[in-house]
């Protein structure tokens, strides 16, 4: 290039040089910082209803459905265990732990039940994903859906370790700090803490070296393994890494509810993670969470809109089905998908010198 | 037996430190032998152009070399290493690489993530959940092979975004990355335009001398340019093998590559 071009990346790089560097705090976009006062401030200005069971269950759901966002929007893999696996660590919660269900429940210190919740339904995640990386598209979630259901089917049948039908309850956290964490203030910033650590750590990863290789074998498995990745080691160890995210969701589900029976991982529940990722959209990890808060403002106040019209609260399932339906069918990458082509759009019309689409 | 004796006989195990090895190798889909009992050796260093008719054998020589496919039978041998049954990773492992006729890119990456992808998977912490810090020397090695077949321009583009052409460049930057001792070529040049065929000639070239490969090239005038070495491959079987001079004068190949009827069955 003979001509200076002011735009080429060594013009660029010059000007970077002499600038100083951005501090960190300077990279992190505005719409973060808005976000990150509005969630710290919540419990200020919202009731505890609106904190502990519309924010807490949102965090909640979205760590689980971030698990699945993380499988199939980075590693291509559309995985159904999610939620067993959160229901796995939940139930070892309460089986290690102390409930009210003293004559099944070990009643270990919270120092050996909580790592070895989160280690055992991450070690049953692992197993599952080296089961089903080796299948694509819908066998990978007719697989995971069989041991879904084979889950549901063995915690309701079995009474000597699951406690079968009735489950377990009174599973409370430990009063740690001095803190009763089950209060709504307390529980919320343990959920919100729990939901940004997650959160954090999958936007980190996907553009760390395993991150971005999961993409790659997401885009074209044949080329990672001619540049000589392992293609399915990379994808089994992306299942542990969501059986992380999944089973530290299930524990914090299992301390909301003070409960936990195999309802809490049944069939309906595995689908909901799944309309809750695909309604927010894969494409990113802020749709996980986009789509939990959906899911539940929809399932806390569709009831009392249907009996407003006179009907019976038993139809939300309805609402959430067609409020499905019409994203898929308007935007197959979920409110997200939304959200950016009206953002593309916006920026189109804004700039007009360059005429370029970006 | 003699010290020197051992000796040789040790190196003849390693077959005389060939880069590649091909015994028998026969590739069946069902009935049809796609590529037929082919015997060749390739020195280090050494440049070889494949030749022949599509349908020849000539991709599916080089899925069975990279471990795309398994051969039905014989034996591969990569630097003296029999790597017959290895996966496609553990030969890249070792120093071999290969190019696409198809470009197979990670289309919804950038062009930076794609070459830095190549270069990660042939280092160490393939698995590194840590991201690269600004000096990384992976990054840095990127860089350089994005300005080596020029696309500096369109390193942060994403690859769905790239023209034919600049694809088939990135995808001569993938084969590049780490430390490649033998580098497979399918059809580099195929719908490259005159000036970028030139210029793909001088990437070929200028590549470091201890550096061999095969190229599968229609284009002639590309393939005679940049080899050493010919072998013509004809219904799947190697047909000849000799210098680029030879196999241009020599006549069956002549009327094979002309399509006279008469020596078709060659």
């Amino acid at each position: 290039m003979a001509v200076f071009d002011p735009f080429s990346p060594e013009a660029m790089a010059g000007r970077a040089k002499g600038a100083p560097q951005p501090m960190w705090v300077e990279r992190v976009p505005v719409a973060v910082w808005v976000m990150a006062v509005v969630f710290l401030t919540m419990p200020a200005w919202a009731g505890t209803f609106w904190i502990f069971q519309v924010m807490g269950w949102s965090f909640i759901l979205g760590m689980i459905a971030l698990s699945l966002m993380f499988l199939a929007g980075y590693g291509g893999m559309v995985s159904l265990v999610q939620m067993t696996i959160a229901g796995l660590a939940g139930y070892m919660v309460a089986i290690l732990g102390p409930t009210g269900t003293a004559a099944v429940s070990l009643g270990l210190p919270w120092y050996v039940y909580i790592p070895a919740a989160i280690v055992i339904a991450a070690a049953f995640g692992t197993l599952v994903g080296a089961l089903a990386v080796r299948t694509d598209g819908i066998y990978t979630i007719m697989i995971t859906l069989a041991i879904a259901a084979a889950f549901f089917y063995f915690t309701r049948q079995n009474y000597t370790i699951f406690n079968g039908y009735s489950g377990f309850n009174l599973v409370l956290p430990p009063a740690l700090f001095g803190v009763d964490w089950r209060q709504p203030v307390p529980f919320y910033y343990l959920a919100l803490g729990c939901a940004a650590l997650c959160y954090g750590a999958v936007v980190y990863v996907a553009r760390a070296p395993f991150g971005l290789a999961l993409q790659g074998t997401r885009d074209n498995p044949r080329r990672m393994a001619a540049l000589g990745f392992n293609v399915t080691a990379h994808r089994i160890f992306a299942y542990t890494f969501a059986g992380v995210i999944a089973a530290l969701g299930g524990i914090l589900l299992v301390w909301q509810n003070a409960q936990i029976a195999p309802g809490t991982a049944g069939l309906p529940a595995v689908f909901d993670i799944l309309v809750i990722a695909v309604v927010g959209g894969m494409r990113r990890p802020e749709g996980a969470f986009i789509g939990a808060f959906i899911y539940v403002v929809l399932r806390t106040y569709s009831p009392d809109v249907l009996t407003a019209f006179g009907l019976s609260n038993e139809r939300f399932k309805l609402l959430i089905g067609l409020g499905f339906l019409a994203i898929v069918f308007f935007s197959p990458d979920g409110v997200l998908g939304l959200w950016d082509r009206w953002r593309a759009r916006a920026r189109k019309r804004r700039d007009p010198l360059t005429g370029q689409p970006r | 037996m003699s010290m020197a004796d051992t000796a040789a006989a040790r190196l003849g195990s390693v077959s005389a430190g060939n880069a590649l090895e091909l015994r028998g190798v026969t590739k069946m889909f069902g009935a049809l032998a796609a590529i037929a009992d082919v015997t060749m050796t390739v020195r280090p260093g050494e440049r070889r152009a494949v030749l022949g008719s599509n349908g020849a054998g000539k991709t599916t020589l080089f899925n069975c070399i990279t471990g795309d496919f398994l051969p039905t039978s014989g034996t591969i041998r990569l630097f003296g290493e029999d790597v017959t049954a290895f996966p496609a990773h553990e030969r890249i492992r070792r120093g071999l690489r290969r190019t696409y006729q198809i470009s197979l890119l990670f289309t919804g990456l950038t062009v930076a993530d794609n070459v830095y992808l190549a270069c990660r998977g042939v280092s160490r912490a393939r698995f590194s959940m840590l991201r690269p810090r600004r000096g990384d020397p992976l990054l840095i090695r990127a860089g350089e092979l994005i300005e080596a077949v020029h696309l500096t321009p369109a390193r942060d583009r994403l690859v769905s975004e790239l023209s034919y052409g600049q694809q088939r460049q990135l995808e001569i930057a993938l084969a590049l990355a780490g430390a490649p001792r033998f580098i497979l070529f399918d059809e580099p040049a195929a719908g490259l335009s005159p000036a970028e065929r030139r210029e793909l000639v001088a990437i070929l070239t200028g590549l470091p001398t201890h550096i061999g490969f095969i190229i599968i090239e229609h284009d002639m005038d590309v393939a005679l340019r940049v080899a050493e070495s010919v072998t013509m491959m004809h219904n799947g079987r190697v047909f000849k093998e000799g210098m680029p001079a030879e196999i241009e004068e020599d006549a069956e190949v002549q009327a094979l590559y002309l399509g006279d009827g008469s020596h078709a069955h060659g």
